[in-house]
């Protein structure tokens, strides 16, 4: 069983040894990559996505359990090792969803491929807008309801030991959940992400500059309070959507005015 | 000289791939000599010809172009071998699907991507099923349970063959399959190479130019449909 990954580090843009020399990402731990655009955070997925052994752009190394991944003799490690869930992803496939996962489910070796079936279903659905059934087509949903049904997929069938998140915070669901579903079951979570509070659930971050890795933080005690009231100011957010959203009035959103002025100062 | 076969299905990003594979081989010093084959009209050169190396293209024109791609092996090896090519890079444009253009000797590389739907592993046929190697393109794009599925598929149409992810956009995994080719043998020379599948009869009147409908226009080799016993 796979404990943890390691991320030994290589160059930058200018091809200088980036700062940060190893990244170690334990069983459990989720890591976001921060940084502004083009600071190089999808290239550090990439480069775990593939094993890269010093042959990528960046030159870095990526251990598995302190081990090379020799690619050719653990053929059906490496093929099963990491799950991706990313913000241009889509279904292509025109068939219903039940049939899809079904299939999917024989692929991975899934003993009760029925109920895996109808548990994914109702992640999917908590995760969402409006409740999707087995029934339809994958080709009819929703950008929002692809996105959710690819988490639930990753957590339950794909259920691979690791898995890297690029930006879901723009797909229309619930993030927070999505985040914590996919964290559950000990996995290695690797999330690409701008939104603080998505951030600030990871219990490191690394800071990417100029292609490289340039500063790794752990989430301290300040930072935790801060995310519970993150995440408050998140729930009501989501609440106000809800009533806009499901046509109730404006005036629900100000009767809450008094638990609105006490929103955590920052 | 090193001999590599590309073929794949229209679109799957053949030559984006190819590109990114030559820049790592010349990168590292081999001289790579690029054939591309198709049938009426490609701009192919140009891209292949951005790279500064040797371009050859080869329009089948009225003719079949794997049935031309066969008949002009042993002249492509030549034309490479005058250019000091290490690696000799010959693409074809698939097609029909009927052929695959494998060569025992030759490291033969099929090209499909992720969009073409998961039934069509098994209609692409020989192309696929004799590969040496099978590129997935285009798997940033669409699920990763679809990803797992498409590959599972292309591993029980060719258990044997080494299976790599790349995207021809970005190039990413295009790496090992530089490897593959460095790996590969060398080839001292094709003529009496084998096929590693036949190319299929196919000399009827159409194929010589026939152009008007009908039974008493066809001659030579021809094949009806079977509707089940009706006639």
């Amino acid at each position: 069983m796979l404990k943890k990954i390691t991320i030994s580090g290589g160059l930058d843009k200018d091809g200088i040894l980036e700062n940060i020399r190893r990244l170690d990402i334990c069983v459990g731990e989720v890591l976001a990559v921060v940084g502004p655009t083009g600071s190089g955070k999808s290239q550090l997925i990439a480069d775990v996505e593939q094993y890269a052994e010093e042959e990528t752009l960046t030159g870095r190394s990526i251990l598995i359990d302190d081990q090379p991944l020799n690619k050719n003799e653990n053929k059906n490690l490496s093929r099963y090792l990491v799950a991706q869930v990313s913000q241009n992803m889509n279904f292509v496939i025109d068939m219903s969803i039940e049939e899809f996962l079904l299939m999917h489910a024989q692929v991975r070796a899934i003993k009760e491929p029925s109920q895996i079936v109808k548990d994914v279903l109702s992640i999917t659905n908590r995760l969402s807008g409006e409740p999707i059934s087995l029934s339809m087509n994958l080709t009819q949903l929703s950008g929002g309801q692809s996105r959710a049904l690819m988490v639930a997929d990753v957590a339950l069938i794909s259920n691979s030991p690791v898995v890297l998140i690029d930006e879901i915070e723009n797909a229309g669901i619930n993030r927070l959940q999505a985040l914590e579903i996919l964290t559950g079951q000990g996995k290695i979570v690797l999330v690409v992400s701008h939104d603080p509070t998505l951030i600030l659930m990871a219990g490191k971050r690394v800071v990417m500059k100029n292609g490289g890795m340039y500063k790794i933080f752990e989430t301290t005690s300040e930072e935790k309070k801060i995310l519970k009231d993150l995440i408050k100011i998140d729930k009501k957010f989501v609440c106000l959507r809800e009533q806009l959203r499901s046509s109730k009035s404006i005036r629900a959103v100000e009767q809450k005015k008094e638990e609105v002025a006490g929103w955590p100062k920052f | 000289m090193r001999f590599a076969i590309v073929a794949g299905t229209p679109s799957s990003g053949k030559t984006s791939v190819m590109i990114h594979t030559i820049r790592h081989l010349l990168a590292e010093g081999f001289s790579v000599a690029v054939c591309k084959i198709d049938c009426l009209e490609t701009s192919d050169d140009e891209r292949y010809g951005r790279l500064g190396i040797p371009v050859a293209i080869g329009l089948s024109d009225y003719i079949c172009p794997d049935h031309f791609y066969v008949a002009n092996l042993e002249e492509i090896e030549n034309w490479a071998k005058k250019q000091m090519a290490d690696i000799l890079v010959l693409e074809t444009a698939g097609l029909c699907h009927r052929c695959a253009p494998a060569v025992h000797g030759c490291l033969s590389i099929c090209v499909i991507d992720n969009l073409i739907g998961i039934d069509t592993p098994k209609k692409v046929g020989p192309m696929l099923s004799t590969a040496d190697v099978v590129v997935i393109t285009k798997g940033d794009i669409v699920s990763q349970a679809e990803r797992e599925v498409f590959r599972y598929r292309v591993e029980n149409i060719n258990p044997q063959a080494r299976i790599l992810d790349i995207n021809g956009l970005t190039g990413q995994g295009s790496l090992s399959l530089k490897n593959e080719i460095l790996n590969s043998g060398t080839l001292e020379e094709i003529s009496g190479k084998e096929l590693k599948y036949s190319m299929p009869a196919a000399i009827c009147s159409y194929c010589a130019g026939e152009t008007i409908v009908g039974k008493s226009y066809q001659m030579g080799n021809v094949k009806k449909v079977d509707f089940g016993g009706e006639e």
